[in-house]
């Protein structure tokens, strides 16, 4: 079943919030610790890393193009040449 | 002592998976470079990991914690981790989809096809060659400083001048030319046994440099791209682990305290605050700006060629979603461990610090531990030789089949001679980068971000040859020549790399914002390729059809 274009906007749209959310000048002066073990920026940061494996899982499972897997295979047996 | 066994019995482990990768292989050329197309998502995603990432992962994480705190993570770490999996997702799946399709084996093949020009290789071949051996040379000169790094003795004061004490080697073990170290400018002798850049008791480093070519050489012209893709599958699941496995141990025997997380309070305490923060430490507009760096792993060829090991599109997914994931394992603990170094409880004496890709194997040393300092070396060669072999594979790929191969009569070489013709650069390939690496081309190291740059660069060729079909072949020469252009007038601005926070100073509003060399560069190309592909006329429609076919 096709999933419904509005989660690829979605997706799409999870990419570009990571991108603005990577820029965090709200910790630039922060020294908190989390935890007392984690600089708060470091924390943020692996947050966002994270965030960028669960987005791109959403990635695959919604805007994957399956007509790639279709494609017939018709290979050529000299490298590029025709 | 002890160091080297460890590091000799890892490398030995390297050699058996060549062999054993050989006795699977088909005997053709295309199971010798592609693996036959047969690469499942587990070892594609391991071999994918370790080749984007080298020995800076471990050590100049740490050291550029060390230096600039804590938030080299987000800058180099987490946005490689949103960048990458885009590429592999956005181009990755494309070019394995023409790849497996038409047959292509390099990125030559495909743009020479994709815009019906069999020059435009002409353009593209040298500059990618051009752009991958600083990168190449990086890792060889590296891995011989490392394991000589650790193998070395402590200098002390003697008699005579400086000596060494506690040597893996006693002085003349080697010829001297080994062990002397370099030419000093200023007195023009070499340093000695025990002065700067002398052995020092340690494995020299133009033969562990020689040892690791060997190794490498060996696994590939044995095994080819199944025995690299198992090597690096190995590596990289070495160099994670051991990652890991570091971090418990110096927590424990930095921190003196009786359980893992008092040890942890305790060390992150003793950051200073100037490494919590960016402020003096990274600029803004600098953090954001080098977002595009990352996109150069959508134009690395040795990239390209393991994409195209893939079985099927769908053995991409674990690497795009993964790959975030892994960067972090391996990034977080070593930027933790850089900003301890930084405090009060890490004495990094002034000779380290002033070269802070010392600080992890200084913290490792100060530890006593021999087996630890061996432990740390395989995971940094791991590091090092996972990037390494899939570099020498591809450059031997690209020559046989854009050079030999192309400019060939079609049944000119049978598939077993395309083999060893490959086989044959590879061994050349080696020879010359070992070679190179001995007149010891310092400034090769601040080279590694101008490469990655122009690679980012051409990250627009690469998308709009596969997203749009105004792309002409005038366009993709107006790319990479403007390319070359702005990389060698920034070069030339920046002292040939020598000021290493050269930036671009940009007037808005009154206020003045650095932005890395990287946005102008790659702001250029894409201006130039959307400019002149408007203005000249498109591939013919069979080729556009080839390309962007017909949606059912």
């Amino acid at each position: 079943m096709k999933p419904p274009a509005s989660m690829k906007v979605l997706v799409w749209g999870l990419v570009l919030l990571l991108i603005v959310l990577h820029q965090d000048v709200w910790f630039w002066n922060d020294t908190r610790l989390f935890l007392g073990i984690v600089p708060i920026t470091l924390l943020w940061h692996m947050g966002i890393s994270l965030g960028a494996g669960i987005t791109w899982w959403l990635a695959t499972k919604y805007c994957w193009p399956t007509e790639l897997e279709e494609a017939v295979l018709q290979e050529t047996p000299q490298g590029g040449k025709p | 002592m002890t160091q080297l066994y460890v590091i000799a019995g890892y490398l030995a482990v390297l050699i058996t998976l060549g062999v054993c990768a050989s006795r699977l292989s088909r005997g053709t050329s295309k199971d010798y470079l592609l693996a036959s197309h047969s690469i499942g998502p587990v070892l594609l995603l391991l071999s994918i990991f370790g080749t984007t990432m080298t020995a800076f992962a471990l050590v100049g994480s740490t050291g550029e914690s060390f230096s600039r705190g804590v938030g080299v993570y987000g800058m180099l770490a987490s946005s490689s981790g949103i960048i990458h999996s885009l590429c592999f997702f956005v181009l990755g799946v494309k070019l394995w989809q023409f790849g497996h399709k038409y047959g292509y084996r390099t990125q030559v093949q495909f743009f020479r096809d994709r815009l019906e020009s069999d020059r435009f290789g002409l353009v593209l071949f040298p500059v990618l060659v051009a752009l991958v051996i600083p990168y190449l040379l990086i890792g060889v000169m590296a891995s011989g400083i490392f394991i000589n790094v650790v193998t070395q003795g402590r200098v002390v004061a003697g008699e005579n001048g400086p000596a060494v004490q506690g040597g893996t080697f006693a002085e003349g073990t080697f010829p001297s030319f080994f062990e002397d170290g370099s030419l000093n400018e200023k007195t023009g002798e070499r340093d000695g046994f025990a002065g700067a850049t002398g052995s020092k008791g340690g494995l020299p480093r133009h033969i562990a440099s020689l040892v690791i070519c060997a190794v490498v050489l060996g696994y590939v012209f044995f095994g080819g791209m199944r025995g690299t893709a198992w090597a690096n599958g190995f590596q990289t699941s070495v160099f994670m682990i051991l990652g890991v496995v570091m971090f418990y141990l110096l927590t424990q025997q930095l921190g003196g305290e009786g359980s893992f997380i008092a040890n942890l309070k305790k060390l992150s305490a003793s950051i200073p605050d100037t490494k919590l923060v960016r402020e003096g430490n990274i600029s803004p507009t600098k953090f954001f700006t080098y977002m595009l760096v990352p996109l150069s792993v959508g134009m690395f060829p040795h990239l390209f060629q393991h994409w195209l090991t893939a079985k099927r599109a769908s053995t991409f997914k674990l690497s795009v979603v993964m790959h975030p994931i892994f960067i972090m394992i391996v990034w977080a603990p070593c930027v933790l461990m850089g900003a301890w170094a930084a405090g009060a409880l890490v004495n990094v004496p002034p000779p380290v610090a002033a070269d802070p890709n010392k600080v992890l194997a200084f913290m490792v040393r100060s530890t006593g531990s021999d087996l630890l300092a061996g432990l740390l070396t395989a995971g940094v060669l791991a590091a090092i030789m996972s990037s390494l072999d899939s570099q020498f594979l591809c450059l031997g790929t690209m020559f046989t089949t854009d050079v030999v191969q192309h400019y060939s009569a079609k049944d000119r070489f049978t598939d077993s001679q395309v083999t060893w013709i490959a086989r044959s650069f590879i061994v050349a390939i080696v020879a010359v980068t070992y070679t190179l690496s001995l007149f010891e081309p310092g400034a090769v190291f601040a080279l590694g971000v101008w490469c990655f740059s122009g690679f980012s660069s051409l990250f627009p060729l690469c998308f709009a040859a596969l997203y749009w079909r105004g792309l002409t072949k005038w366009g993709a020469y107006a790319s990479v020549l403007t390319t070359i252009a702005v990389w060698f007038y920034l070069l030339d601005a920046s002292d040939y790399a020598r000021d290493e926070a050269y930036a671009i100073p940009v007037t808005l509003g009154g206020s003045t914002y650095e932005v890395m060399p990287v946005v102008p560069m790659f702001l250029a190309s894409t201006f130039a390729l959307v400019v002149v592909s408007l203005l000249t006329r498109r591939p013919s429609e069979a080729t556009l059809a080839k390309f962007f076919p017909e949606k059912n």
